[in-house]
C-alpha cells in the first residue's frame, strides 16, 4: 500500500467538511481531498428537511438539503475532489489516513488533516433510563432519518425525552405524520433546545412541555407499551409520588449530541471535557500539529450558519498553515468562571483576532460577559437574556490583546 | 402429520446447543424448539461471560466436576468453534481479614476441586496484575477466563446445524404427552413427535420437568443488573476483577473486561419472581456504581454505554432456599427423557461437559451409532475490525462489500451484515445481526448503522416493514410507511 500524498485531507462532507473545502480552494489550496462515509455530501442536513437554515448567511429560509447543496454546488463547480462511501478507519499523528472503501484500502498522506465528522446522539444506555429493553425508542435523529429518508414511520403514540432541538423538530414532524405526540419532558428547569423551536414545534401544535421532569421506567417486553414519568428534585432525583403513566408505542430522545472524536483521539488529540471536543487554538487546530477540526466535531453548535463560517475560518488559518509550514504559537489559556459551559477557542496567541464562541452554563437574566486580560475589560456584552441553548460569539481584536497573559471570561448579572 | 424425531431439546441457550451439538456426534435425528426468535436470548445471552475456574463450588458436586472439566478443556473447544476466548486470569480481591479467611477457605476448596494455579497475592503484585483493580490483597486465578457468551452458544447451535440439527424459533412448550415409546411435544403453534425429550429450558427446567412427570423443582430467579462500559474503560483493566465471596459462596458486583475490550460492572443479586423481568432500576444501577468503584477506579458515566439484567436459575430446596447442585439425570418415571435442571454459572463453562453427561445417560439406554460424518469444526464469519489493513485490502478486493463499513463505532462491514442476515440457523431480527456481528454495539448504540441494517434486513429477507422485529416477536419496529 503506497500513499497519496495531499496537502489537505478534509473528513466528512456536511457543512464543516464542504464549507472548509470550498474556502481553502479559493485560497489557492487545491490539492485536497473530501472524504465522506455516506452515498452522497451533505451530512445531517440531508435528513433536515424542516426550514430555518441560513437566516444568517443567506438571509433567507432554507431547507437543510437546500443549504447544503449550495455548498455541493460549490464543490462541484470547482471540481474539489471528494469520496463518497469512503470511510476512514485510522488516522495517526504523522497524519496518514486510512480509508475503507469499495475499491480497497486507500492510503492518504497530507500535510493538514481537517476533522469535519460532526457529532453523534447520547443514547438512552449513556443515561441509564431505568426499565425494559423493548423496540419502539429511537433518537431524535434516529426517528428523523427513518422518517425523512427511509420512509418509515416509526411509531403512532409518541412521548419525547429531553427538548433538544432534533427533539422538538421530530415532535413537530410526527405530529404531522399523523402521530399523537402525547408531552415532552426535560429533566432541567429550562429548555435546551431553542426558544424559536419550543414556538414553531411545540406550542403552534398545543404539544405540552414539562420542564424538571423525567423517564424513570420504560415498559414492555416487545414493543414499548408504557412510560414512567416523575418530576425532579434540584438534584435531579426523581420526587417519589409523583409518578405519572403514560401509554406509547414510541420513545423519542433527544438528551444531547457528543462529538464523534474517535477519529481524533487515534491521533493524538487531546479532548476538552466540557465540549468533548479537541482543545483548539484560535486558529481550530488541536494539539497535533497540522491536525485541525472545526463544527460540530469541536463543539456542538445551535445553527449551521455558525458551522459554516467557523469552518472557513479555520480554513484560512489551513491555507496559511500550508504556505508557511507554521502557525504562530499559541501559549495563552482561556479561563472561564463557573456561569461559563465552555469557550472554543481554549488558547490564543494573542496575536490574531479571533471569535470567541461560548455558551452559558444556566439562564440567566440582563448579564454582562466579560472578557479580560490583566484584570482589564478587553470586550463585554450586555445580554438582556443569555440562554445555554444559544451560542455566544465575541469577535476579538488583536490590538486589545497582550501576548503575554491568559485571558478570562467572567459574566457579571 | 407432525414430524418425527429422535431426540428434541427444550431451549436454545449454551446448554441446549451444546446438547444438540454433543448429540451431532450419533446417528439421531435431533430439533432444538426455542421460544424465543434466536439463540442465547435467556440468561446465556445475560451473564457475565466468565470462564470460571471452579474454586466456589462445593468438592464433587456436578457443578465443581463440569466446571473444572469445562474449564481446562476450552483453548481446544474455542479453537474448534472459532470462538472468541482469552486466558486472562482473574483476581478475588480482599479488604479485610474475614475477606481473607474466605479467599484462603476458596483457595483449599479450588485445590481439592483440581483448580490449578491458585495462589495468594499481595498489594503490589495485584497492582502489576491489574493497576485499575481495588483491593488490599488477593487471590489469583491465572487459568480462569473471558469470552463472548453469545457467540459461543450460536458457535455451538451452528456446528450442531452443520451437523443436521434442526432448529425451530418461537416454538414455546405448552405440554408434553407420553404415548406408547414417544413423547408428542406441542407447542403454541405446532406439534412435534420425538423419541427422546432433552430438558434445557433454564428458567423454565423446574415447569418443563413438571410436564415430563416429575415435580418438586423448585427454580428461583437470581436477577442481577449490568452496566457496560465503553472501550474506552476497557484499556485499564487487565482481568477480571472479583470481591471476595460473601459466607454464602455468592459473589458481588464485579468488574469484568470482555474479549471485544469493553468492561461489564455488575451484576447484584436479587430475587425476582418474574422470569421474563430483564428490566434494569435506578437503585440498582445506582448500587453497581457504588460496589463496582471498589473493584474498578474507572466507573464513570461519561463511559457508560448500556445496561442489561440477567436472571440465574438457581434450583433451591423449597424448604430452606438452599442453592443446590446442577441436576442432570436420567429417570425411571419418565422414560427417555435427560433433565438437566437448575443450570445456572457455572453454566457456560460447564455446557459441553454437561452435554456429554447427558448423551452418556442417553447410552446407557439405548446403544448410538456414532456420525461419522459429524466435523467439530466450526468457521466463524471474518472480522474486518480485527484484520490489518493489508488483510482488510484483500478481502475488499475479494468482496467489495468489505469496503462497505456500516457500524462506524465497531467497524463492521457490509459483508459481514449481510452474512449476518443469511446465518445458518435462519432466524433474522436486528438483535440477530447484532449479536453475531458486533453492530449497534459500539457507543453510539445504533446511532449510525441501525437504520442500514434494518433496509438490509428488509430487502435481503423480503420483509414489508411493518414485519422488521428488533429481537422477540412483537417487537416490530415500525408502524408502516411514511407515504405510500
Amino acid at each position: 500500500m503506497t500513499a497519496e500524498e495531499k496537502d489537505v485531507v478534509i473528513i466528512g462532507g456536511g457543512p464543516a467538511g464542504l464549507g472548509a473545502a470550498v474556502e481553502l480552494y479559493r485560497k489557492g489550496i487545491r490539492n485536497i481531498l473530501i472524504i465522506e462515509r455516506e452515498k452522497n455530501l451533505g451530512g445531517i442536513l440531508r435528513q433536515c428537511i424542516h426550514d430555518g437554515f441560513g437566516l444568517n448567511r443567506f438571509h433567507q429560509t432554507l431547507s437543510g438539503p437546500e443549504y447544503a447543496q449550495r455548498f455541493i454546488d460549490q464543490v462541484e463547480e470547482l471540481h474539489i475532489p471528494y469520496l463518497t462511501n469512503a470511510t476512514v478507519i485510522h488516522i495517526s499523528a504523522d497524519k496518514t489516513v486510512m480509508v475503507a472503501s469499495e475499491k480497497g484500502i486507500l492510503q492518504y498522506h497530507a500535510r493538514a488533516i481537517i476533522l469535519a465528522m460532526g457529532c453523534r446522539e447520547r443514547t438512552r444506555g449513556a443515561i441509564s433510563i431505568p426499565g425494559t429493553r423493548p423496540s419502539g425508542i429511537y433518537t431524535a435523529g434516529v426517528a428523523q432519518s427513518y422518517i425523512n429518508l427511509y420512509n418509515k414511520m416509526v411509531g403512532r403514540k409518541v412521548v419525547v425525552l429531553g427538548s433538544g432541538d432534533i427533539g422538538m423538530i421530530m415532535a413537530r414532524r410526527l405530529t404531522l405524520e399523523g402521530a399523537e405526540v402525547k408531552a415532552v419532558f426535560e429533566i432541567q428547569p429550562y429548555p435546551s433546545g431553542l426558544p424559536r423551536n419550543i414556538q414553531q414545534c411545540l406550542k403552534d401544535y398545543d404539544i405540552p412541555l414539562f420542564l424538571n421532569h423525567t423517564v424513570t421506567r420504560i415498559q414492555g417486553d416487545s414493543r414499548l407499551k408504557a412510560v414512567t414519568v416523575a418530576q425532579v428534585d434540584d438534584e435531579m432525583n426523581p420526587i417519589p409520588g409523583t409518578e405519572k403513566e403514560y401509554f406509547c408505542d414510541t420513545l423519542i430522545l433527544s438528551v444531547g449530541l457528543i462529538p464523534e472524536n474517535e477519529l481524533s483521539l487515534s491521533a493524538g488529540v487531546d479532548l476538552d471535557s466540557r465540549t468533548k471536543g479537541a482543545v483548539a487554538d484560535e486558529n481550530c487546530q488541536t494539539n497535533v500539529e497540522g491536525v485541525f477540526a472545526a463544527g460540530n466535531v469541536l463543539h456542538v453548535h445551535d445553527l449551521v450558519d455558525f458551522v459554516s463560517a467557523e469552518s472557513e475560518r479555520m480554513a484560512d488559518a489551513v491555507a496559511q498553515y500550508i504556505h508557511n509550514d507554521s502557525l504562530e504559537d499559541c501559549g495563552l489559556n482561556i479561563k472561564t468562571d463557573r456561569n461559563i459551559a465552555y469557550t472554543v477557542p481554549q488558547k490564543i496567541s494573542g496575536k490574531k483576532d479571533f471569535v470567541l464562541s461560548l455558551r452559558v452554563k444556566r439562564p440567566l437574566k440582563d448579564c454582562r460577559i466579560n472578557v479580560t486580560q490583566n484584570e482589564k475589560v478587553k470586550k463585554t456584552i450586555k445580554m438582556r437574556k443569555a440562554l445555554p441553548a444559544n451560542m455566544i460569539q465575541l469577535p476579538i481584536k488583536k490590538e486589545t490583546l497582550d501576548s503575554q497573559t491568559d485571558l478570562e471570561v467572567r459574566v457579571t448579572c | 402429520m407432525e414430524e418425527q424425531f429422535d431426540v428434541l431439546i427444550i431451549g436454545a441457550g449454551v446448554v441446549g446447543c451444546a446438547v444438540a451439538r454433543e448429540m451431532a456426534r450419533y446417528q439421531l435425528k435431533t430439533v432444538v424448539l426455542e421460544k424465543e426468535m434466536d439463540v442465547a436470548y435467556g440468561n446465556s445471552g445475560r451473564n457475565t461471560g466468565m470462564l470460571h475456574g471452579g474454586f466456589t463450588y462445593q468438592t464433587n458436586s456436578l457443578k465443581a466436576k463440569c466446571c473444572v472439566e469445562g474449564n481446562q478443556e476450552f483453548d481446544h473447544v474455542a479453537r474448534e468453534l472459532d470462538v472468541p476466548f482469552r486466558r486472562s486470569g482473574k483476581v478475588v480481591v480482599g479488604f479485610d481479614e474475614r475477606d481473607m479467611a474466605s479467599l484462603k477457605r476458596y483457595k483449599a476448596q479450588g485445590e481439592a476441586n483440581g483448580v490449578r494455579g491458585l495462589e495468594m497475592i499481595d498489594k503490589k503484585r495485584l497492582h502489576e496484575l491489574d493497576p485499575s483493580a481495588g483491593g488490599e490483597f488477593a487471590m489469583y486465578s491465572p487459568n480462569s477466563g473471558i469470552m463472548d457468551p453469545i457467540a459461543y452458544t450460536i458457535a455451538l447451535a451452528e456446528n450442531a446445524a452443520a451437523n443436521g440439527a434442526g432448529f425451530f424459533f418461537d416454538e414455546c412448550v405448552t405440554g408434553i404427552e407420553r404415548i406408547g415409546d414417544h413423547y408428542i411435544v406441542k407447542t403454541k403453534r405446532d406439534v412435534f413427535r420425538t423419541r427422546w425429550v432433552v430438558n434445557c429450558a433454564g428458567l423454565y427446567s423446574g415447569v418443563v420437568s413438571g410436564m415430563l412427570g416429575m415435580d418438586g423443582y423448585v427454580i428461583r430467579g437470581f436477577k442481577g443488573e449490568y452496566i457496560v462500559l465503553d472501550k474506552k474503560a476497557g484499556e485499564f483493566i487487565h482481568m477480571p476483577v472479583y470481591p471476595a465471596p460473601n459466607e454464602k459462596g455468592g459473589f458481588a458486583t464485579h468488574a469484568v473486561p470482555t474479549v471485544d475490550g469493553n468492561v461489564l460492572i455488575g451484576p447484584d443479586s436479587y430475587i425476582t419472581e418474574d422470569f421474563e423481568d430483564f428490566s434494569v432500576t435506578r437503585e440498582h444501577i445506582n448500587g453497581l456504581i457504588k460496589d463496582g468503584s471498589k473493584m474498578f477506579h474507572h466507573v464513570r458515566r461519561d463511559y457508560f454505554i448500556r445496561n442489561f439484567a440477567g436472571i440465574r436459575a438457581k434450583r433451591v430446596d423449597p424448604k430452606t432456599g438452599e442453592v443446590l447442585d446442577f441436576v442432570c439425570e436420567a429417570r425411571e418415571e419418565a422414560p427417555n427423557t435427560i433433565n438437566l435442571v437448575g443450570i445456572e454459572s457455572p453454566g457456560l463453562t460447564s455446557a459441553l461437559p454437561l452435554a456429554r453427561r447427558a448423551v452418556r445417560l442417553m447410552a446407557e439406554k439405548e446403544e448410538l451409532t456414532p456420525n461419522l460424518h459429524f466435523n467439530p469444526v466450526r468457521k466463524a464469519a471474518k472480522r474486518f475490525n480485527a484484520m490489518s489493513f493489508q488483510d482488510q485490502d484483500a478481502m475488499i478486493q475479494k468482496d467489495p462489500d468489505y469496503g462497505q463499513v456500516v457500524c462506524r463505532c465497531e467497524n463492521v462491514t457490509k459483508a459481514e451484515i449481510l452474512a449476518a442476515i443469511h446465518n445458518p440457523l435462519g432466524t433474522c431480527t436486528v438483535m440477530s445481526v447484532k449479536n453475531r456481528t458486533r453492530a449497534t454495539m459500539g457507543r453510539c448504540q445504533g446511532g449510525y448503522c441501525e437504520m442500514r441494517i434494518a433496509k438490509m434486513i428488509e430487502k435481503e429477507r423480503k420483509l414489508k416493514e411493518t414485519e422488521i422485529l428488533y429481537n422477540r416477536k412483537g417487537s416490530y419496529m415500525f408502524t408502516g410507511r411514511v407515504r405510500g
